[in-house]
């Protein structure tokens, strides 16, 4: 594929707003899981809740999107000028020319699931204010961002579970390459909700400390919530040496089962392979991997096998779901921008709270954050359904 | 200057409300055969593993459905086929009993019913059915579902030059979401779409993207299931396959798009 530069980037998270935040934590090791106190969620498990989500205020003539999903993805697209950045690409481009593709696993949910415990006793019905276009839809929010920044190209939400905001930089890149658009603002946008927090506890795959990935005793997942962002456009002439390129997407299906990951990691392989492929690189030119690295014990073992098969055991990897949390379909995303920031500070983040790592793992883990100079990056975000996406991202010069 | 997007259509797979299977509804929309409307009819799947069968609700098994009759008709295996699944509201009756189980004092979701909770359930069924490994997709645009799984199906084909399988597919919520969103019952579409014309082609659709002109369908009954279902938006275009005409068909997409598409038969 041709790649595609993101000229603009930036991302939300339990890490703090925008990219300074994100890269002074993930510099130093900061985790931003803490106790779950949220809602009236009574587990014993730690969040990534991003503070002061509810204190947000949606544009006036867009009232019909309140949601907590909604208000983070207001709060991340303001930061680092990201918006801004957007509508002059629009005032350049034309609205009609710049499409959207979001990724979200649980859109607004929280305001149906509160919604039903406000039914009325006698008929049952949900409260008046219900809005389901606005708020339950699982397109609310590209319907919302679409309108809070004035654009009209086309859209779409994309929701695969835990791969569905990496899979958005393939239907983008593919969307450019057929002429359909001539920019794209791609992300995430994941908010904490009962749904999944009770969900993936009944599926006993819910960490009762912060998530561990990749140690030898982890025993789960801890939910975070995030928006991340990223505007495509096809590169100019002059860009900049740190500027940041997408340069590979690969998709694949497990074929396998609903929930749980092919045991030796095929689906991963095969995505891992075809973004190789789409970038025109080999294994050896990866600098890091940022893995899917969830924390349950099956995961992690299936993406371990996965990434030695194809990258070989030597290429430095971590998760940094021990610092944000898994964010579910904001996940890749958010990882994406990490590895943006990652490739244009010449940073890679060590994956936080795993102390000892799983021997029978045969992968490099990166556990301290490293100053390096980096060409490019593999990012892994896998879903249920067995849906596996990889991205491959790069420095200009 | 919007591109132009252009396939073959080599199958057809369809299940909706007095629309059995596309033979029988081609003979409808051809205006052969009068519509009634009767409640959709959703067979259980044999495609699948006992235990992934019990597992599925209608919603699953009525995408599993189309696309699988798409490919019969088609002759094609799914082996390697790519798939594109578009819906509004994915599978509304698990939503439910979720969120009822949540409001509940116990909050003890089922296992099952939250795995089947994810947008791309049908398309993880799918997976599981056909032995496919191929990339799949799932995505909502609300009503728009069906016209942004068309267009992203038609943006595979023409970047990665390969057959796609298109599934577009809604049912309607139990009370009290179904108030709220009043979709009155399943509906399912498949299209298989090649980059070129085989023999068992039915006709070469092309797409643009243009600023208006919905249009609807000229029975009543049908007019209303196109605008109740976000995947019956495809009756346009299906009443054009059906009738073997060239012609054009502006469905519904976003608020200031619609899709036209250009139909030509191949015989």
């Amino acid at each position: 594929m041709r790649p595609l530069a993101l000229t603009a980037f930036t991302a939300t998270s339990c890490l703090g707003r925008g990219a300074e935040p994100t890269l002074a934590a993930l510099a130093a090791g900061r985790t931003g899981l803490a106790p779950c106190t949220f809602e009236t969620v009574t587990l014993a498990t730690c969040v990534g809740e991003v503070p002061g989500v509810d204190a947000i205020a949606l544009p006036a003539g867009l009232e019909e999107f309140e949601c907590r999903n909604n208000r983070l993805a207001l709060l991340g697209l303001r930061q680092d000028g990201f918006d801004e950045a957007v509508r002059a690409a629009a005032a350049r481009l034309g609205p009609r020319r710049i499409g959207i593709w979001l990724g979200t696993s649980t859109s607004g949910i929280l305001e149906t699931e509160l919604a039903y415990r406000a039914r009325d006793p006698v008929s049952g019905a949900l409260p008046a204010g219900f809005r389901y276009r606005g708020a339950h839809n699982t397109f609310s929010v590209a319907a919302f961002v679409r309108r809070a920044l004035g654009l009209e190209g086309p859209a779409a939400v994309i929701s695969s579970a835990c791969s569905s905001s990496a899979k958005v930089f393939a239907s983008a890149q593919r969307a450019l390459a057929a002429g359909l658009v001539d920019a794209a603002v791609v992300g995430g946008v994941d908010s904490l909700c009962l749904t999944t927090l009770y969900g993936f506890h009944s599926l006993q795959l819910v960490a009762r400390e912060p998530c561990r990935p990749f140690d030898a005793g982890r025993d789960g997942l801890s939910i975070g919530e995030a928006a991340a962002f990223a505007l495509l456009e096809r590169p100019g002439g002059d860009l900049a040496t740190d500027a940041v390129l997408l340069l590979g997407t690969g998709e694949s299906s497990d074929a396998w089962h609903m929930s749980a990951p092919h045991p030796e990691g095929r689906g991963a392989a095969a995505a891992m392979r075809a973004a190789l492929r789409a970038a025109r690189l080999s294994p050896a030119e990866v600098d890091y991997l940022n893995l899917h690295g969830t924390g349950t014990p099956s995961n992690d073992a299936a993406e371990a096998h996965a990434v030695a098969a194809v990258l070989g055991t030597a290429v430095p990897a971590s998760s940094t779901k021990g610092a944000t949390g898994h964010t579910l379909g904001a996940a890749g995303g958010l990882e994406a921008v990490i590895c943006a920031l990652a490739l244009s500070h010449g940073l890679m983040p060590g994956g936080v709270n795993t102390q000892r790592l799983d021997p029978a793992l045969p992968v490099s883990y990166l556990r301290e954050s490293r100053r390096a100079p980096l060409r490019r990056l593999m990012s892994n975000s896998f879903g249920f359904g067995g849906s596996n996406c990889s991205l491959i991202f790069g420095r200009a010069g | 200057m919007s591109a132009v997007l252009s396939a073959w259509i080599e199958g057809v797979g369809l299940l909706g409300p007095g629309l059995p299977d596309w033979p029988t509804a081609a003979r409808i929309l051809s205006g052969a055969a009068p519509y009634e409307s009767r409640p959709t009819v959703i067979a259980p799947l044999a495609c699948l593993p006992s235990a992934e069968r019990r597992r599925t609700g209608k919603v699953v098994r009525l995408a599993l459905t189309v696309g699988l009759e798409a490919l019969e008709r088609a002759g094609a295996a799914a082996a390697e086929l790519p798939a594109v699944f578009a819906s509004s509201g994915g599978d509304g009756e698990n939503c439910h009993e979720i969120c009822q189980v949540l409001a509940g004092p116990e909050r003890q979701i089922s296992p099952t019913r939250f795995h089947n909770s994810v947008h791309n359930a049908a398309s993880g069924y799918w997976g599981i059915a056909t032995g496919s490994t191929a990339a799949a997709n799932a995505l909502c645009a609300h009503d728009a579902s069906f016209a942004a799984g068309l267009l992203e199906a038609l943006v595979q084909l023409r970047v990665a030059e390969t057959a796609v399988m298109l599934i577009a597919y809604d049912a309607d919520y139990p009370e009290p979401m179904r108030s709220a969103r009043p979709i009155p019952d399943a509906f399912g579409v498949a299209l298989l779409l090649t980059p070129a014309a085989g023999p068992r082609s039915l006709a070469q659709l092309s797409a643009q993207l243009v600023a208006a002109g919905t249009q609807g369908m000229s029975d009543p009954q049908l007019e209303a299931l196109r605008a109740g279902v976000p995947a019956a938006r495809s009756l346009p275009l299906l009443r054009h396959l059906a009738r073997g005409e060239s012609g054009r068909a502006v469905i519904d997409y976003l608020e200031n798009q619609r899709l036209e598409l250009t139909v030509t038969p191949c015989h």
